[in-house]
């Protein structure tokens, strides 16, 4: 690959050097690397809590039942990429033998599309390796918390209706069809869906992301889960709206077991885990 | 640009030229003549899938029932992805839209290429006898237009397509060039007792098969015109593998707000065409209470199909009174070309739902250790 002055300012590169000289501020503040090759563009949240509709399936009384409020809490600063992993970052990995190539055949500035759940954490343990630090898929709360006003959740129906459970089915369809989104399929340069309240950007654009939640069966009892079954073959995506999909899927639209509008694309955006003794050493002025 | 077009209009123009010569003195006639003290009825036509208001049971004796239809040749998109079909349609629609007459009516057609369009178009009705169902006797290039009366002698669903030559005749039809007529019985439809039936709705689904070429990336490629694509999209039509199967010109048209709508204890007659090859028909979460699979009233319709076939080349009907409300998928039930070729629509239908048909007993759990 070429030397482009346009993608040595984006993620990938910036990514693979973080842990060589990043500066870091807190809540919406961009966090520069000062390694020649590459700028980090990481995004620090402030610790924060909020309330938040937990993925999955929900029953109370043997019917559907709305998703529950929980109030989470983030305890600490939570760094995560500005954009998503572009399509240049993922190429890297591939070129190292450690991801598949992708679905899509966009290259540079876009985001990496057409890429599984397998796919993606195989990039975040690459890139983990390669920089000795620790790169994950964000949690579904902490998606939801870095997504702030952007934050959509699944589309509700309400509860169910234990004599008709079509009843909830219609509402779905039609709430999912009044949505109105219109597919949009083309992967657009980084930053064309620009930055939420938080300096994170492309934020349910039309590339929704992996996280590293599973899908869970939940029973209510009260307002409380009583017990739950979930299952780690299916992972929740988020973006325009929550839906939950096969780790193996790529295609979005074909993955979806839903009848309404289809994820357009799969990519990703990973979380670091700053580890305390560097962070330190930080301080101390030491690296 | 214009030798592609010269090219292609004068293909057409020998193949229409050697059939009309056989056709053209059938035209004239005795019984013809009797046709003009017979009542006369222009009908509007509606885009599929709604059909234009008519009665099941005909009031008083046969008339000509007027149909005027303008060919459009212009970019539809067919997916979600944005993939450009450059279509043929009668009327502006794929599939054309449903005509509908009763047994011993005269059908009268009257079809207009305006300038705008760059190819000649004929029609052949598989409900007509005689001059190649029409196609002789309609070939019209941009800026014609020809009126074709036939009778309606057979009771069914049946296929029209546009069929203007050899090699033209299945690019014209793959590029959106079909339909459907409807000859009902006088008495209109019965049940396989002969007992009198009846529809509180009717739906058309015309289903077509699409064959878009693609660039060295893999990508669907677009061009400026019909005339541009025709000899990569040939290559494709002859692997005889489409890279679309849709409803009504589109992955998606019939969902969403555009998802056909019934009534608990509504009945339903759903008439699916497919012009070019076959397709399987099924509802899922339902039934056919009466299924015409070759779409013929003169045949007693099959009773509690669960799929039905309909032959590439032809239309059938089915009749169905839901039961239970709820989102109802109806799809072509090979389900790859159903969920990845686009062949899926959906009906929502309101009402009281039937815990007799169906509930849950229990809701999903942990399995009991």
């Amino acid at each position: 690959m070429s030397f482009d002055p346009v993608f040595t300012f984006g993620t990938i590169a910036a990514a693979a050097l973080i842990g060589l000289g990043v500066n870091h501020a807190i809540d919406g503040t961009l966090s520069r690397s000062r390694v020649p090759m590459a700028l980090a563009e990481l995004v620090t949240l402030a610790p924060g809590s909020f309330e938040h509709p937990r993925p999955g399936e929900f029953l109370k009384d043997n019917h559907p039942a709305p998703a529950p409020v929980a109030k989470e809490i983030i305890d600490k600063p939570l760094e995560i990429m500005k954009f998503q992993v572009t399509a240049s970052d993922y190429d890297r990995c591939v070129s190292d033998g450690a991801c598949k190539p992708a679905d899509s055949r966009l290259a540079g500035n876009v985001p990496a599309t057409g890429v599984s759940f397998l796919d993606a954490q195989a990039y975040a343990n690459w890139l983990s390796a390669k920089t000795g630090e620790t790169w994950r898929l964000p949690t579904d709360i902490e998606w939801a918390y870095v997504a702030a006003e952007r934050f959509r959740a699944d589309i509700e129906a309400g509860d169910g209706d234990p004599a008709d459970p079509a009843r909830r089915w219609l509402t779905l369809y039609r709430n999912e069809s009044a949505l109105g989104r219109k597919a949009d399929p083309e992967p657009r340069p980084l930053g064309a869906f620009g930055a939420n309240s938080k300096g994170v950007a492309d934020v349910a654009g039309n590339v929704w992301e992996w996280t590293s939640t599973c899908y869970v069966h939940a029973t209510m009892s009260g307002g409380a889960v009583a017990s739950s079954v979930s299952n780690c073959g299916v992972h929740v995506v988020e973006g325009f709206h929550r839906t939950y999909m096969s780790n193996f899927i790529r295609d979005g639209k074909s993955g979806g077991c839903a009848v309404g509008t289809p994820p357009d694309n799969l990519g990703f955006r990973l979380v670091h885990d700053r580890s305390f003794l560097r962070a330190a050493l930080r301080r101390l002025g030491l690296t | 640009m214009l030798t592609r077009r010269e090219a292609l209009l004068g293909s057409v123009l020998t193949a229409a030229a050697v059939a009309v010569v056989g056709a053209a003195p059938a035209m004239a006639g005795a019984k013809a003549q009797n046709v003009a003290g017979l009542p006369r009825e222009k009908v509007t036509l509606v885009a599929p899938p709604f059909v234009h208001p008519h009665d099941q049971v005909a009031k008083g004796g046969p008339k000509v029932v007027e149909f005027t239809m303008k060919i459009e040749e212009k970019p539809l998109v067919i997916d979600t992805d944005g993939t450009q079909l450059n279509a043929m349609t009668y009327n502006g629609s794929i599939p054309g839209p449903l005509m509908i007459v009763h047994e011993g009516d005269y059908l009268e057609l009257t079809l207009i290429n305006p300038d705008t369009n760059t190819l000649a178009h004929n029609i052949d009705f598989h409900a007509a006898t005689g001059g190649l169902g029409g196609g002789a006797l309609t070939l019209i290039n941009p800026g014609e237009q020809v009126t074709l009366r036939f009778k309606a002698t057979r009771t069914g669903t049946f296929v029209y397509h546009c069929a203007p030559g050899g090699a033209m005749i299945p690019w014209h039809v793959v590029s959106g060039m079909s339909g459907a007529v409807m000859i009902l019985p006088r008495d209109g439809l019965k049940d396989d007792k002969g007992k009198p039936v009846r529809y509180d709705r009717i739906y058309y689904i015309g289903e077509n098969d699409f064959y878009i070429p693609r660039d060295e990336q893999g990508k669907f490629k677009k061009y400026d015109s019909a005339g541009d694509n025709y000899d990569d999209t040939v290559k494709v039509m002859r692997g005889l593998i489409p890279t679309h199967v849709v409803f009504n010109g589109k992955a998606g048209s019939l969902t969403g707000e555009n998802a056909m709508k019934a009534k608990v204890g509504e009945t339903v007659l759903i008439v699916h065409s497919q012009a070019n090859r076959d397709t399987r028909p099924h509802l899922i979460g339902g039934h056919g209470d009466f299924v015409w699979e070759q779409g013929k009233f003169a045949n007693p319709p099959a009773k509690d199909l669960e799929t039905w076939f309909i032959r590439g080349g032809s239309a059938g009907a089915a009749l169905y009174t839901f039961l239970q409300p709820g989102v109802y998928a109806y799809v072509n039930h090979n389900l790859i070309e159903a969920v990845e070729l686009g062949a899926t629509a959906h009906f929502t239908v309101e009402g009281k739902w039937d815990d007799d048909l169906m509930m849950q007993v229990e809701a999903p759990k942990a399995v009991a250790s």
